[in-house]
């Protein structure tokens, strides 16, 4: 099966023009295949550019060298140099992220923040609220709460929020940074079984799992990460 | 991808020596929504003046669904701010009118494209203060007893009437307590969506780009130094001036 994402020799560093144009190289030379059904989990010391490698993956930071190849209506496009309407285009239909936090809207609430992606491909309004409203019982988020916009859940309510809103839409492509940090024993069985069922539906996943019990659960195998001044 | 409705290139705008706007090329495409950032006196809101057809630049083109904005004649320009565009000002009171009714206020935009049956132009009136959340036994007061907040979404109820392709927004929650701001936000960002209309808005809310914007334009001094997609040129920015602007944000 061709991959559904990979990477050639990606590199990545920040310049802080605010501190005297310190320049930090963080990656270099990641070549990273994921294919169909897979997950790989990226594997690597703290502070190795794990979290950054994944926001190269979904665009939101700009890879200084190299290519991202994310297969995108039956065609590789490179996430380094598409113009931002594809790339919105892409997370829209093909490659979801959920991060450790999530983004608060005011005024917007729970049930509508899961079911807004899942509109934006088409699906009807009622659909989606469904949808959204059956996943955030099974993460066991209690019915009072999906009414409520969530700036006062708890760092565990919101990271299932967070969760719903990324596996709702089932997009081929899946990145999780760190999905069970905040949650506890029951909540973290019900991830698993989510990523397993979005591999068995083909999604290819790449994550972040510190919890070695969730990581051996769900990954395929280990990339290792290598903090930068390792590499060279 | 389609096509971008909003085209404009190279435009360039001095005010005396000072250059208000240098070598500025952007583009708007249906449905998008792009916000251009920069602090007090970068060009944002001159470059929408431009943009607008409200001012005519030193050298660039403007150029609507294809058609130069700047060469089309006063009657033809006025046309299209009735119909294609829509324009939020920062001042509500800069687009309302005062005098009149709140219904009116809505109703006389329609009725400028042509709208004579009084009972539907109240109709739509009534749906659309709905819409942005002005309670219907309001309609016959003067905007003038209206709070600030209630104010910009009046006129923003006035300038969506129409059903408009581009809305052209200045600053449009400047001026507006906090909790005022994310009703007014949300409503933009809800209705911009519904309805998919596309959106130029000028900001210096760092907050309000990234909830809004698909895309962002980073101003400075007349100029455009970093832009590209809304998330990216936030938590990766690029140019010293972009880096400046995005940590001094206070988080909240």
């Amino acid at each position: 099966m061709s991959a559904l994402l990979r990477t050639e020799g990606v590199a990545k560093a920040f310049t802080l023009h605010l501190q005297g144009g310190t320049r930090i190289p963080v990656l270099g030379g990641v070549d990273l295949v994921v294919s169909p059904g897979e997950c790989v989990a990226l594997w690597g010391p703290s502070g190795a550019g794990k979290s950054t490698l994944m926001r190269c993956l979904y665009g939101n930071y700009g890879a200084g060298a190299g290519r991202i190849l994310l297969r995108h209506r039956g065609e590789e496009i490179d996430l380094v140099t598409a113009d931002p309407r594809t790339v919105i285009e892409a997370r829209r239909e093909t490659i979801g992220y959920v991060s450790q936090f999530l983004r608060v809207i005011p005024r917007v609430a729970t049930r509508d923040i899961v079911a807004e992606p899942m509109i934006a491909r088409g699906m009807v309004k009622a659909e989606a609220l469904a949808r959204a409203t059956a996943l955030l019982s099974r993460l066991n988020l209690p019915d009072r709460l999906h009414g409520l916009p969530p700036a006062t859940f708890s760092g565990g309510e919101q990271q299932r929020v967070n969760l719903a809103r990324g596996f709702a839409p089932g997009y081929p492509v899946l990145l999780l940074d760190e999905p069970t940090a905040s949650l506890d024993a029951g909540n973290r069985a019900v991830v698993v079984e989510m990523i397993r069922e979005a591999k068995a539906a083909g999604t290819a996943v790449v994550g972040i799992f510190h919890d070695a019990e969730v990581r051996e659960a769900v990954a395929d195998r280990l990339f290792d990460v290598i903090p930068h001044q390792d590499a060279a | 991808m389609t096509r971008p409705m909003l085209e404009a290139r190279g435009l360039t705008l001095h005010f005396g020596a000072i250059p208000a706007l240098v070598d500025v090329t952007i583009d708007v495409a249906e449905g998008e929504v792009v916000a251009i950032v920069g602090e007090s006196g970068s060009g944002k809101t001159t470059l929408l003046r431009v943009l607008s057809g409200l001012m005519p630049p030193d050298a660039g083109t403007v150029r609507w669904l294809g058609e130069d904005v700047h060469a089309m004649g006063e009657a033809a320009r006025r046309r299209l701010l009735r119909t294609d565009w829509g324009f939020v000002h920062q001042n509500p009171r800069d687009g309302l009118r005062l005098n009149v009714s709140a219904g009116g206020n809505v109703g006389e935009r329609l009725m400028a494209i042509g709208a004579r049956h009084y009972g539907n132009i109240r109709g739509e009136a009534l749906s659309w203060l709905a819409k942005v959340e002005i309670d219907a036994t309001r309609i016959d007061d003067l905007p003038r007893t209206f709070s600030g907040g209630m104010q910009q979404r009046l006129q923003i109820a006035r300038t969506l009437v129409t059903h408009p392709k581009l809305v052209f927004m200045d600053e449009p929650t400047g001026g507006l307590d906090v909790s005022v701001q994310a009703r007014l936000l949300d409503l933009i960002r809800s209705l911009s969506r519904e309805l998919g209309l596309s959106v130029l808005i000028v900001t210096h809310d760092i907050a309000a780009a990234r909830l809004l914007a698909d895309r962002i334009l980073v101003m400075r001094r007349g100029r455009v130094v970093e832009q590209g997609l809304t998330d990216r040129v936030l938590d990766d920015p690029q140019h010293p001036y972009t880096q400046l602007l995005v940590s001094s944000v206070l988080a909240a």
